[in-house]
């Protein structure tokens, strides 16, 4: 890193300065994703995912809903009965597996993406009032998130989940609203850290209004923990949706595939069909890697104090 | 130090108090209880009459507090399956759930400790990048899947361990692990960073270039600050591990309570599920104050710090 810095960086404000325009820190975001190949892996395998979620009726002709039970339970194409028209093989009811796991991609990573921002949101908000205002509000909203934190998370989201019913929308809500707490913590934790800071304090006695303070000061350096954060999260709602449609409580299997009721399904031919839960499993299992491999990139790029320490 | 934990005792009262506030307003209030609880078929006429039954035709202020009373003394109503009070059912369950979350924190620990001290005081060696894979994997693995693929190759496959039940000695085995693994991850992980972290602080410094042999320096400066946050995570992850066993009791028909609460979902037992969130979240405050006070002993800065 120390090549195109002709004087070594005092501070971590100095070190910014000199990859100031935009060119220059896509340029420096390019070499750090060369050089941390398991950063690169992450970032691939989520584009791969997202490329079969948008993507999934130009690479699969079959639906993943249609039922053909003349040809149920095939296994994948490269065993002996197979047949390349369903490369993974079909389910107990004849809809083609390989269609349904790219499909279910759709719904994985509906949930991720929405949960996050809604959390997200919801978080920050929160986090930056008791952040910003301190004192007692500060006291009474961090007691809250960290005692919501100290539940068994799990048993919550769903006990959440089957009073309210299998649906698309409730999963989306409660993964919404259940994880905003921890990207309270974080946005609190780091507004904190940000005003303590000297270049916010210089901002003020410059005379800058809070809007300018907020917005060219504190939300930039937001975004970094809250991005990495996010990934992390998104990547556990993954997880969690998969497990409340393991449990049934999700998306019900003949309104969408979804990787957990694939699992769901599959589970009851374990020992005679594998294939059935085998792919779904898998492609959770892809999805996660991958995310938690960006994540832990993400996390070493866009914290500055880590990144300073990098060699 | 008294204040301290009585504050905590405090907070963590008044989460549990939360805690039945939600159980009952997400039953009460998200729809008619009667038929969240009721099979989809019943009849207006079986409604009406089960409403009667539970009281579900009472004002919400006198319901909420038959609901805490009765919660107080452990009382959560009769399962809908079963016919009988629910708490001891759940509790009847408790001690195959607490041998099961036993062995994997032991499992975790046996196997996650030594590597992830190795790990970090011989970073990039091969063992270093073994644990920071099964890490990478803890995270990543669905544990009911991994649990379904274990059945698969190890129960029926080998014949190794038995697929079902705690009948026999090594049928804690193949749950444990797969219950385990993510804690496994996480331990290896932490162990590593604190390892990593202590080391390139100024005391181990100071005690090297005082000349203490480096035996001594690892095993009372090093060890003793990886015990620190290794507290508070198995504290937690313990807990973690009684709420989360849902998914490895039902593969495995652990007979513990997460392998109730996915049977009772599946009844729509709702005074069962109540009864089970409730209880396990008691259980969970509860370890959270211990791991507290634990931690507070081992590092006397948190008793000063505030």
């Amino acid at each position: 890193m120390a090549d195109n810095i002709t004087t070594p960086p005092k501070t971590v404000d100095s070190l910014l300065d000199t990859e100031k325009t935009f060119k220059d820190r896509i340029a420096y975001f390019g070499r750090f994703l060369w050089r941390d190949r398991s950063g690169v892996i992450g970032l691939v395998v989520f584009l791969i995912v997202v490329f079969a979620a948008v993507f999934a009726p130009v690479l699969t002709d079959q639906s993943p809903l249609d039922q053909d039970l003349r040809s149920s339970k095939m296994p994948p194409a490269w065993e002996e009965e197979g047949d390349w028209a369903h490369p993974f093989g079909t389910d107990s009811l004849g809809k083609d597996i390989f269609s349904r796991v790219l499909y279910g991609a759709r719904v994985s990573l509906l949930v991720g993406l929405l949960g996050v921002l809604i959390a997200g949101t919801l978080g920050m908000i929160i986090g930056a009032i008791a952040g910003y205002a301190g004192g007692r509000l500060d006291a009474a909203i961090m007691g809250g998130v960290n005692l919501i934190l100290s539940l068994p998370y799990l048993l919550f989201v769903v006990f959440i989940a089957a009073v309210l019913g299998r649906s698309l929308l409730n999963v989306i809500l409660i993964f919404g609203i259940t994880d905003a707490p921890i990207f309270a913590r974080v946005t609190r934790g780091e507004v904190l850290r940000i005003r303590e800071s000297g270049y916010v304090e210089s901002a003020v006695s410059a005379g800058a209004r809070w809007p300018r303070i907020l917005f060219s000061h504190i939300l930039p350096n937001l975004l970094g923990p809250l991005i990495t954060l996010a990934t992390f999260e998104m990547s556990r709602m993954i997880f969690y949706e998969a497990g409340l449609g393991f449990l049934g409580l999700s998306v019900p299997p003949n309104e969408y595939p979804t990787w957990g009721n694939m699992l769901a399904a599959g589970r009851k031919y374990m020992t005679s069909y594998p294939w059935m839960a085998s792919f779904p499993g898998l492609a959770i299992m892809f999805t996660s890697l991958g995310m938690n491999l960006l994540g832990d990139w993400l996390r070493d790029v866009l914290d500055p104090r880590l990144r300073r320490s990098r060699k | 130090m008294h204040r301290y934990f009585l504050s905590k005792l405090a907070q963590s009262l008044l989460l549990m108090f939360g805690v039945l506030f939600l159980v009952f307003m997400m039953v009460r209030v998200t729809g008619d209880p009667a038929s969240l609880m009721m099979p989809r078929e019943a009849s207006p006429e079986q409604l009406e009459e089960f409403r009667e039954k539970m009281g579900f035709n009472d004002p919400l202020m006198v319901q909420f507090g038959r609901f805490i009373s009765g919660a107080i003394k452990g009382d959560f109503g009769d399962s809908l399956h079963f016919k009988t009070p629910s708490m001891p059912m759940v509790i009847d369950r408790l001690p195959a759930t607490v041998q099961l979350a036993t062995a994997a924190l032991l499992m975790s620990m046996i196997l996650g400790i030594p590597i992830g001290l190795i790990g970090g005081f011989t970073p990039g060696s091969v063992v270093d990048n073994i644990g920071r894979f099964i890490a990478l994997m803890g995270q990543s693995v669905p544990n009911f899947w991994l649990g379904l693929m274990m059945i698969l190759y190890f129960g029926v496959e080998l014949g190794w361990f038995p697929t079902f039940g705690r009948d026999q000695w090594n049928s804690v085995v193949m749950p444990a692990f797969v219950l385990g693994l993510p804690v496994l991850g996480q331990i290896v992980r932490l162990t590593r960073s604190a390892v990593l972290e202590i080391r390139g602080e100024d005391f181990i410094r100071t005690a090297h270039s005082k000349g203490l042999e480096p035996k001594t320096i690892y095993t009372k400066h090093v060890l003793r600050n990886v015990a620190i946050p290794l507290v508070s995570v198995i504290g937690v992850q313990f807990g973690y591990m009684l709420g989360g066993s849902i998914y490895i009791e039902a593969i495995f028909s652990w007979p513990g309570m997460g392998g109730l609460l996915e049977q009772s979902i599946g009844w729509r037992d709702f005074p069962l599920i109540q009864a089970i969130a409730v209880f396990t979240s008691v259980i969970v405050l509860a370890l959270n104050i211990v791991t507290d006070m634990a931690y507070s002993i081992i590092d006397p800065r948190i008793r000063y710090g505030r």
